[in-house]
C-alpha cells in the first residue's frame, strides 16, 4: 500500500496533521502565531546548516529552531524592542540568512521550492516512520501537561499558586513546537506550516465547547484538509502544500458562515447572555 | 519547619522591590490553619503583592516568607480575564488546575449559587456569576489555605452578605486558613480574626470590631448585615505622598516609613495632615 507515493503524501500528510492540532490549539489560545512563524522560518536556516554540515535534515532543523526560541525568550526579557518587532526581525532574518546561506553553497543543488512550499508527495516510508514515532512522542507529552499548561494558559499565577510549574511546561511546549515544526517542513514547506498549525484549530473554535473538544475537533478538520487538499493537486495539478492550506482555510470559512451557526445554536447546554 | 506549629504560611519583614521602589515592604503575617486573616488598604498599598509573596508567586526581596509544603491551595484572583478564543465551560473550567469529583464540583456549585451556569461558556458569564464560578472553583479543590482578592468585586450587597457567610462556613467545615483580600478600607467580614491594614508597609493590624457596637454602622447597613460584618476603627498617625516619601503627623516628610520609625505615633496633629490621603 505504502508502495504508491500518493498514499504515502496521505499518510504522512495525515500524520503531520493529527501531531499538529493539538499544539495549534494552544498557539491559538496563547497568540503564539508569530511565534509559530518565526521559528518555522527559522527552519530554512537549520535546511542550509544542515547541508552545510552534511547533517540529518530534521535533527538539525529541530535544533536550530530550539535556538531561536531560547534566543527570543532571552531578548524579550533584555531587549528595548517590542515582542512583535523581535519576532519578525528574527524570522525574516533567519529566512534571508538561510536562503542567502544557501546561495553561497553552489555545489549542492537543493530544491529550494520544495523546502519554502513542501512536498510531500516525495515522502518516504522513512519520513513516514519519523513522523509517526516523533509524533507519538509528541502526542504522548501533550497528554501529560496538557491540564497544566491549558490552566496556565487561563491565568498563569492562579495556576502557579495552586501547584502547577508554567516555566517547566513553556519550556516543553516550545521543545514539541519545535520537534512539530522539523517534521511538518516537509508536508507544507517553512512559509506555510504555521498556517498548518492554526488554520483548524481556529475552524475548530466555533463548534467547541471544550478544550480537549477543540483539540480533537482540529486533528478531524486538519487531516480532513489533508485529504481534500492532496486530491485537488491531483485534480487541478497544484502544488501540494498550498493545496493543503487552501482546503484549511475553506473549512476555516465554512466555520464562520452562517451555516455552522445553525450547527453550534442546536448544539445542548443553555446560552447565556453576557451583561 | 513549620510542620509543629499552626502557620500555613508565614511572611516575616517580608518586602519586594521593583525598579528601586519598594511597593511592600517589613510584612509580618501569618495565617493559621481555621483563621481568617483580612488585607485591607487603599488603592497600590500592596495588598495583591502581599497575597502573592504569601503564595509563593513572587519571592520577597527582603525578609522571608514560609509556605508550608504539599499545601492544597485554592485561589481566587483579583483579575481573570478569559480569552473568547478559549471554549471553556464553568464545569471544565471547575477542573482546571486538577481532577475533582463531580460530586464536590456540584456542591461548590451550589454553594455559591451557579449550578444553573454549569454548562454556560465562562465568558458569556457576567462579572458577579464569573466571580462566584470562580469562587467555587476554589473551594470545590478542599483547600487548606484558601486566598481571596477582592471575591466580592461586581457582587451586589446581598450576595456579599452571602459570600461572606459562605466563606465563614467554608473555613469551619474545612478548618482551611483564609487569606481575604478587601476593597473596603473600614468594613470587613465579622468572622475575620485578624485584619491587616497596608500602605506598603503594615500600617496597623488587630480584630475587627462587631457593626453592632457601632450606632453610625449599624444605620448603614441594617440589621441583616450586622452579624455578617464588622468594622475596623482606625486612624492613622501618617500619610503616604504620591512621590512615595511619608509625611508625618507632626508635618515632617521623610523618604520612609518603618514601624521603628520614631515618627510612627507622634502625639501631636499637625494641621497639614488634613489634604493628604489615608495612609
Amino acid at each position: 500500500m505504502l508502495d504508491d507515493f500518493f498514499v504515502r503524501a496521505l499518510v504522512a500528510g495525515v500524520g503531520v496533521a493529527l501531531v499538529a492540532s493539538p499544539l495549534g490549539c494552544f498557539i491559538v489560545w496563547r497568540r503564539l502565531a508569530y511565534f509559530g512563524d518565526t521559528l518555522s522560518h527559522a527552519a530554512l536556516f537549520g535546511v542550509a546548516l544542515a547541508l552545510l554540515l552534511e547533517s540529518n535534515i530534521t535533527i538539525t532543523v529541530f535544533g536550530v529552531s530550539v535556538f531561536i526560541a531560547v534566543a527570543l525568550m532571552f531578548l524579550q526579557k533584555r531587549a528595548t524592542l517590542s515582542a512583535d518587532s523581535l519576532l519578525g526581525l528574527l524570522a525574516h532574518s533567519a529566512l534571508a540568512l538561510g536562503l542567502v546561506a544557501l546561495a553561497f553553497m553552489t555545489w549542492v543543488r537543493v530544491d529550494l521550492m520544495g523546502f519554502l512550499f513542501g512536498d510531500v508527495l516525495s515522502a518516504s516510508v522513512n519520513d513516514i516512520t519519523v513522523i509517526y514515532v516523533g509524533g507519538a512522542f509528541v502526542i504522548s507529552v501533550m497528554v501529560f501537561i496538557w491540564r497544566p499548561l491549558f490552566a496556565a494558559t487561563v491565568n498563569r499565577e492562579l495556576a502557579e499558586a495552586e501547584g502547577v510549574n508554567p516555566d517547566r511546561d513553556d519550556v516543553v511546549f516550545m521543545l514539541l513546537m519545535a520537534g512539530v515544526i522539523a517534521m511538518a517542513m516537509k508536508i507544507v514547506g517553512v512559509l506555510l506550516i504555521t498556517a498548518l498549525l492554526i488554520i483548524p484549530a481556529a475552524a475548530a473554535r466555533r463548534f467547541a465547547t471544550g478544550p480537549e473538544q477543540m483539540a480533537v475537533l482540529a486533528a478531524l478538520i486538519g487531516s480532513a484538509s489533508v485529504f481534500a487538499g492532496l486530491f485537488g493537486s491531483l485534480e487541478w495539478d497544484t502544488p501540494s502544500g498550498p493545496s493543503i492550506v487552501v482546503a484549511a482555510l475553506l473549512f476555516f470559512i465554512i466555520s464562520i458562515s452562517p451555516l455552522a451557526a445553525l450547527v453550534t445554536r442546536n448544539r445542548p447546554g443553555p446560552i447565556v447572555d453576557g451583561g | 519547619m513549620l510542620e509543629n506549629s499552626g502557620s500555613l504560611t508565614r511572611l516575616r519583614n517580608a518586602g519586594i522591590n521593583r525598579g528601586g521602589r519598594w511597593l511592600i515592604r517589613g510584612v509580618d503575617m501569618d495565617v493559621e490553619r481555621g483563621q481568617i486573616v483580612t488585607l485591607i488598604g487603599p488603592n497600590g498599598s500592596g495588598k495583591s503583592t502581599t497575597a502573592k509573596m504569601a503564595l509563593g508567586l513572587v519571592a520577597p526581596d527582603e525578609g522571608n516568607v514560609n509556605l508550608r509544603d504539599r499545601l492544597c491551595v485554592g485561589y481566587v484572583p483579583q483579575k481573570v480575564s478569559v480569552d473568547w478564543t478559549l471554549p471553556l465551560t464553568v464545569s471544565r473550567f471547575m477542573a482546571l488546575t486538577g481532577r475533582i469529583p463531580r460530586r464536590q464540583i456540584d456542591e461548590a456549585l451550589a454553594v455559591t449559587g451557579v449550578s444553573h451556569l454549569r454548562n454556560a461558556e465562562v465568558r458569556t458569564l457576567s462579572g458577579g456569576e464569573f466571580q462566584r464560578a470562580m469562587l467555587a472553583r476554589a473551594i470545590a479543590r478542599k483547600p487548606d489555605l484558601l486566598v481571596l482578592d477582592e471575591p466580592v468585586q461586581g457582587v451586589d450587597f446581598n450576595g456579599e452578605i452571602l459570600i461572606y457567610e459562605l466563606i465563614k462556613s467554608i473555613r469551619d467545615d474545612l478548618r482551611c486558613g483564609v487569606l481575604l483580600i478587601s476593597h473596603d478600607l473600614h468594613v470587613v467580614m465579622a468572622a475575620t480574626d485578624q485584619v491587616v491594614c497596608l500602605n506598603g508597609h503594615v500600617c496597623c493590624s488587630g480584630p475587627p470590631v462587631d457593626v453592632a457596637s457601632s450606632d453610625a454602622y449599624r444605620e448603614l447597613f441594617g440589621t441583616r448585615a450586622t452579624p455578617t460584618l464588622a468594622v475596623y476603627e482606625h486612624t492613622h498617625d501618617h500619610a503616604h505622598l504620591p512621590d512615595g516619601r511619608v509625611r508625618h503627623a507632626d508635618g515632617t516628610i521623610t523618604d520612609h516609613c518603618h514601624p521603628d520609625d520614631s515618627h510612627h505615633h507622634a502625639p501631636e496633629i499637625s494641621e497639614k495632615t488634613g489634604a493628604a490621603d489615608v495612609g
